[in-house]
């Protein structure tokens, strides 16, 4: 296969994974201040029909990880280096043009307040057919009625009604269907929801992941769930990577990681999740400490100081001896000297996710 | 949007009742009555009482107030003490005078600032950016009058580029059917007419215009600033739309919801009369008009035209409510 010799728009190539992030890093800058490193050498990769999972609480990377790979990011003050390719196609250092060429049209995301995400002055059908006139060069009427198709599909119920409205008369489920539906409108080949259903009331929340469900199903969409919560990741992710400090510090199929999670952190977040069968007045188990009192990873493990597993190696005053990433049995990755441990281990492979793969 | 526009002049009712009221009573208790005014200070107080008589003020005040209150639902204020004639034939030869310079201003504060104000914010932090706060900053501080006379002094009487007084050359005879001197100007197709008042607004209208223009500058630049950062615009570039239809459609759109707010009420503000500006240039419009009523205590002019002004002043706000309503869906009307 030549892909030199490709023209702009069969560079994107499928028989690569839909998108490669390889060694991502971010860092603010501001003047006067330490330059802030919120995403720090992340990788992982999506291919067509597979969801994969950012699990991590407030501030450890998984935003600014999507943003970049958007190429949303401002560009001034922020330094991202790595590599991202969408199917083959490098986008970091790609020109402004390419970026919105493949915005929208073969990558889209949505977002997660849904009413702040949508412009309050103009019709949701605008909103919607604006993407449908920039990459599909339609006219407005053709635009119009696929538009119309678009959110019946996503289940917005009248939905010619609903094209005229504006974002503040609909509900906040509308909302995000309608955000979705402009996400979906140039069937992207990958997605990538941030915090889709945190604005969301549960009932929502779950018709919302179905729908999400449905389209990586039905047309193969490559799709990256952002998420803190972890009965999203239950529900929906095929494998799941789990940040801390900016860093991915755990990485397994679904089933594996919540049997049996290694990195502390995540045993942690698992044990936070309250217990339908607990009894009551059992108080939840938090990890204790705050994201903030994270160190510097060049310092051994950013987790180490919340870490009940967390030993003197953990912790070396020596820069520049991070805890590595390291391969933890197949499909599994772990970054952590001192990970849970547990009695039987089952010979890995032998479960049925990691059979599939 | 008819009961919105209806109720809103309904409105009007109780508000020119209670302004009428305390004008009524607060000119009454200005020292030195119009008798005085016009008679001149060694009048007899004969000549001033019979002054009194025949002008109806030595009527108890509240029978002096009814009649007024009848007159001017019928829109008779009386006739001015200083020149015999009526109140509101003066009104309606001052006003289009004021709304010219009115308009002028607000177009130069309008088609300066919200482009300034704009580059400002996308350049946020450039010397463009820094010049347009401390020029604003200085539009706002510095004194109209002082402007005026400042400008008046250098490109009126020193350089001589432009007129400095006036609303048109004495020496052109112009046809006048509206008494907007431009307007006439073109209707008549006396090209040389409407170039002239035109050139008679430019340098009251900048003075006048001046302090619209910087808080439309600083109004823009916050709230283009505030715009970008929202979430509905990087949604807006995440859809890979071009970098123009964001612009337009995304951020000037939502940055000129309080601009158009700021219009509004300056446009208001200037429509009831630019005193100091139409003094400084003898421009012929309302504000000039009160000036000279106030010192002849010209109770009909001043009663007719503050009453008449209030008017004008709901109604600027009532199409400022309106055009709102069309920029933002939320607040619209139904």
């Amino acid at each position: 296969m030549s892909i030199e010799a490709m023209p702009p728009e069969g560079a994107l190539r499928s028989d690569v994974p839909v998108l490669e992030v390889e060694d991502l890093s971010v860092t603010f800058t501001r003047r006067g201040e330490q330059p802030t490193r919120a995403v720090d050498g992340v990788s992982f990769s999506v291919s067509a029909g597979e969801t994969i999972g950012l699990v991590g609480e407030s501030g450890c990377g998984k935003s600014v990880t999507s943003l970049a790979v958007m190429g949303l990011l401002p560009k001034r003050g922020v330094q991202v280096g790595g590599s991202v390719r969408l199917a083959g196609t490098e986008l970091l250092g790609a020109s402004d043009r390419t970026l919105r060429r493949l915005r929208g049209s073969e990558m889209a995301m949505v977002f997660q307040d849904p009413l702040s995400s949508l412009n309050p002055t103009v019709p949701i059908g605008t909103q919607v057919t604006e993407v449908l006139v920039e990459h599909r060069e339609m006219g407005k009427r053709e635009a119009a009625t696929e538009a119309t198709d678009l959110l019946d599909r996503v289940g917005i119920p009248d939905p010619a009604r609903r094209l005229k409205e504006y974002p503040h008369q609909l509900s906040g489920g509308m909302r995000q269907r309608a955000l979705i539906a402009m996400a979906l409108a140039c069937s992207p080949r990958l997605l990538i929801a941030d915090e889709p259903t945190t604005a969301l009331d549960v009932t929502i929340q779950a018709q919302i992941l179905e729908l999400l469900r449905e389209l990586v199903v039905d047309s193969g969409t490559a799709l990256v769930m952002i998420t803190h919560d972890l009965g999203v990741v239950a529900g929906l992710c095929d494998r799941v990577h789990v940040m801390y400090a900016g860093k991915v510090i755990e990485t397994a199929d679904r089933y594996e990681l919540f049997a049996r999670p290694r990195q502390p952190y995540t045993g942690g977040l698992l044990a936070s999740v309250p217990r339908l069968d607990a009894g009551r007045g059992v108080p939840l188990t938090p990890i204790r400490g705050s994201a903030r009192d994270a160190i510097p990873w060049a310092e051994g493990c950013a987790f180490a100081p919340r870490c009940d597993n967390a030993q003197d190696d953990c912790l070396t005053e020596v820069a520049g001896s991070t805890v590595p990433l390291e391969y933890d049995g197949p499909g599994r990755e772990l970054r952590c000297r001192h990970p849970l441990s547990y009695p039987q281990q089952t010979p890995a492979g032998a479960t049925a996710s990691g059979a599939g793969r | 949007m008819l009961r919105f526009v209806v109720r809103r002049l309904l409105q009007l009712v109780p508000i020119l009742l209670g302004l009428s009221v305390l004008l009524f009573a607060w000119l009454r208790a200005l020292p030195g009555g119009p008798a005085q005014a016009a008679l001149g200070e060694r009048a007899t107080p004969e000549a001033i009482a019979r002054y009194n008589e025949l002008f109806g003020l030595d009527q108890p005040i509240w029978v002096q107030y009814l009649r007024f209150l009848g007159r001017a639902v019928q829109l008779d204020f009386g006739s001015s003490a200083r020149t015999g004639r009526p109140v509101t034939t003066e009104f309606l030869e001052r006003m289009p005078g004021t709304v010219e310079l009115t308009l002028f201003a607000m177009v130069f504060a309008i088609g300066v600032g919200i482009p300034l104000g704009y580059l400002a914010a996308r350049r946020h932090g450039s010397w463009l950016d820094s010049s347009a706060v401390i020029g604003s900053l200085l539009g706002v501080a510095i004194p109209v009058f002082f402007l005026a006379y400042l400008l008046r002094l250098l490109f009126a009487v020193e350089l001589g580029w432009l007129p400095g007084s006036g609303r048109q050359e004495v020496r052109i005879d112009a046809t006048h059917i509206t008494n907007f001197y431009v307007l006439d100007g073109l209707l008549t197709r006396e090209w040389d007419a409407a170039w002239d008042a035109f050139l008679h607004l430019v340098l009251p209208g900048i003075a006048l215009g001046t302090i619209p223009l910087a808080i439309i500058v600083r109004i823009t630049r916050a709230a283009v600033l505030d715009v970008v950062n929202e979430d509905y615009v990087r949604t807006a570039n995440a859809k890979g739309l071009s970098a123009d239809t964001v612009r337009r459609r995304h951020v000037i759109r939502n940055a000129l919801l309080p601009v158009s707010t700021t219009i509004g009420l300056q446009t208001g503000l200037l429509l009831s009369g630019a005193v100091l500006t139409e003094t400084v240039f003898a421009f012929g419009g309302v504000g000039s008009a009160i000036y000279d009523a106030i010192f002849a205590r010209d109770f009909a002019v001043l009663q007719g035209f503050v009453l008449m002004l209030a008017v004008v002043y709901v109604l600027v706000n009532l199409l400022v409510d309106i055009s709102y309503g069309l920029l933002d869906p939320r607040v619209r009307v139904r």
